[in-house]
């Protein structure tokens, strides 16, 4: 389609001299686009933290742009442990984060909630021992 | 006084020999090589100087004012920078430097000292009662404002919202003059003695729509020659080590650490030179760094002492700037209940926050911009990828961008046409060849 961008991410877990990367070419590619600032930010932030989990948590996985002239979605695929609960993941604070991921500056149990508070709309679901999916979409 | 930016430097094309140094050291990709000569974007153009910095003596020259442009003025102070003192032997009395300057021809000096007391304290009392978006970022390095305009827009509601140290001298010294010589505050010129040209600019055109309070900037590496022989011609007998009060906040106000010296160290960054700011900017974006409450920023490496205008090495100038400090046995004293009443009375408050600049998108129209960016991720895959600048662009994205936009010709990269050339020395090898005929001929 003309007016509709699409553009994938690979994202491997415990990489975290490259963590970050994917997130940044995000953001960089929606202020090519001349999306506005505020926008911009709310991806920016979604799009870390779900960077940040796959990192943290995952083994791989992947992030899928899309860009049209109305709205940004962000589908989010990794093989990882998957959330038991997913209802307690969203809860502020709780978190089952590492003392190392905390060290980083993680773990405040604040990834789940501070993506969903910066989307417009915002699907989980997850199979423990295969993996979480998550689909944001933030307006323009 | 928004209206048209001023630009930092001045291009002098017979100077330009097209060999793409500026181009390369530029860290937001706002030079081109067209033609052999280089042109600047202005709207990504964020007066950093690196360019000046990678060929002193190009065709890149740094805007400022000579002292001649300042005869238009009845009195002229000069505000040096700290960075100034910096440049000189730490044994070297302040009062000689002064007398130096009234020598090259100003009326009077006025020490930033006392503003940068003020504002450092301000700082403080403005992070205990800020209630919104973390970290703030310092907004006294005008490159540093500008690149948050240009290219991190959402940021601009993190920059603090305090007039720099140099406003707040060049108010007071108009004042104090008018007062004490009785000149007309407007007949003062307030000159700042500058390590960078981007003061320049935002003198000229600054970031809020309020004027400026100086008039004129002159460069330190200029002046630094005439001013060591006035130095020495003036050899006052019995000068004062300190006589502007120079304080340990305002002397360290021109490097890397100086600035959040009486903050918590551990809610505070220092970051200096323009990719290690865009670097902790992508982390701000991404809410990284939340838990800190400022971070000092500055363009040029190791602060202001790193200007593209000064003319020692940078780590010597922080060396000499902490003997001096130390020679003088400054100790932080401001008086802060003074300080505290000036800064409810909203003396130092920003009339306005900087506005959002964001640099020029493919097009303005987002469908047409995706179709765009489409084609230049295209374009790109044919690329080298070597960014190596033979053909003007800083590297093969912009490249891309730039034949998109048709600014460019994809004909100007050289590694294709070598491929090109390759393809067609293959095809002509095996014209040649004896070996190719159709299968069981004989030659």
């Amino acid at each position: 389609m003309a007016g509709q961008l699409d553009l994938a991410w690979e994202v491997r877990g415990r990489d975290f001299a490259g963590a970050g990367r994917a997130s940044t070419s995000i953001k960089e590619t929606l202020k090519g686009l001349g999306v506005q600032p505020s926008v911009v930010r709310r991806v920016a932030i979604v799009s870390y933290e779900a960077e940040m989990n796959i990192v943290m948590y995952a083994d791989r996985g992947t992030m899928q742009l899309r860009v049209t002239p109305r709205v940004i979605r962000l589908e989010v695929d990794d093989a990882g442990p998957g959330i038991p609960d997913i209802e307690q993941a969203m809860q502020v604070g709780y978190s089952t984060a590492t003392p190392e991921m905390r060290e980083m500056g993680f773990g405040a149990g604040m990834g789940l909630p501070n993506m969903k508070r910066n989307s417009d709309r915002f699907d989980i679901s997850s199979t423990v021992g295969r993996g979480t999916r998550l689909q944001i979409q933030v307006d323009q | 006084m928004t209206g048209q930016p001023v630009p930092s430097m001045r291009f002098e094309p017979e100077r330009c020999r097209g060999c793409t140094k500026c181009m390369r050291a530029c860290p937001t990709e706002a030079i081109r090589v067209r033609r052999s000569l280089a042109l600047r974007l202005e709207d990504r153009c964020i007066d950093c100087g690196d360019c000046i910095k990678a060929y002193p003596n190009g065709a890149m020259l740094p805007v400022t004012d000579s002292m001649t442009d300042l005869s238009r003025f009845d009195c002229k102070v000069a505000i040096p920078s700290p960075a100034l003192f910096a440049q000189f032997d730490p044994e070297l009395p302040l009062g000689a430097l002064f007398a130096g300057l009234i020598g090259c021809g100003f009326d009077a000096v006025e020490s930033l000292s006392p503003a940068c007391d003020a504002v450092m304290a301000a700082t403080e009392m403005f992070l205990s009662e800020h209630r919104g978006t973390r970290p703030v970022i310092s907004s006294f390095c005008p490159t540093v404002v500008r690149l948050v305009q240009v290219k991190y827009p959402d940021l601009v509601e993190h920059l603090l919202p305090l007039e720099p140290p140099r406003e707040i001298s060049a108010l007071a010294a108009k004042k104090r003059l008018a007062l004490e010589r009785g000149v007309a505050p407007e007949r003062v010129g307030a000159v700042y003695l500058t390590p960078c040209s981007s003061k320049m600019v935002s003198v000229a055109s600054p970031s809020g729509p309020e004027p400026s309070h100086l008039d004129a900037t002159v460069s330190i590496a200029e002046l630094y020659q005439p001013l060591s022989a006035a130095i020495a011609k003036a050899r006052p007998p019995d000068v004062a080590d300190s006589p502007g009060g120079e304080t340990a906040t305002g002397l360290s106000w021109a490097f890397l650490g100086g600035l959040p010296g009486t903050l918590p160290a551990e809610h505070s960054l220092s970051v200096s030179g323009v990719s290690n700011v865009i670097r902790i900017f992508d982390d701000i974006e991404k809410e990284r760094l939340r838990h800190y409450d400022f971070v000092e920023c500055h363009a040029c490496p190791e602060g202001c002492v790193g200007g593209c205008l000064t003319v020692e090495n940078p780590y010597v100038a922080r060396a000499k700037t902490i003997r001096r400090i130390h020679l003088l046995g400054l100790a932080e004293a401001p008086d802060r209940a003074a300080i505290a009443r000036r800064y409810r009375d909203g003396e130092f408050r920003l009339k306005a926050r900087p506005s959002e600049l964001p640099q020029r998108s493919l097009d303005p129209d987002i469908s047409r911009a995706i179709v765009k960016m489409k084609q230049r991720d295209r374009l790109g895959a044919h690329l080298p990828g070597i960014d190596c600048g033979a053909c003007g662009a800083p590297s093969c994205r912009a490249f891309a961008e730039d034949v998109v936009l048709g600014e460019a010709q994809m004909s100007s990269c050289p590694a294709l046409w070598r491929r090109k050339i390759a393809k067609r020395a293959r095809e002509l090898a095996s014209l040649a060849s004896p070996r190719r005929t159709a299968k069981g001929e004989k030659p």
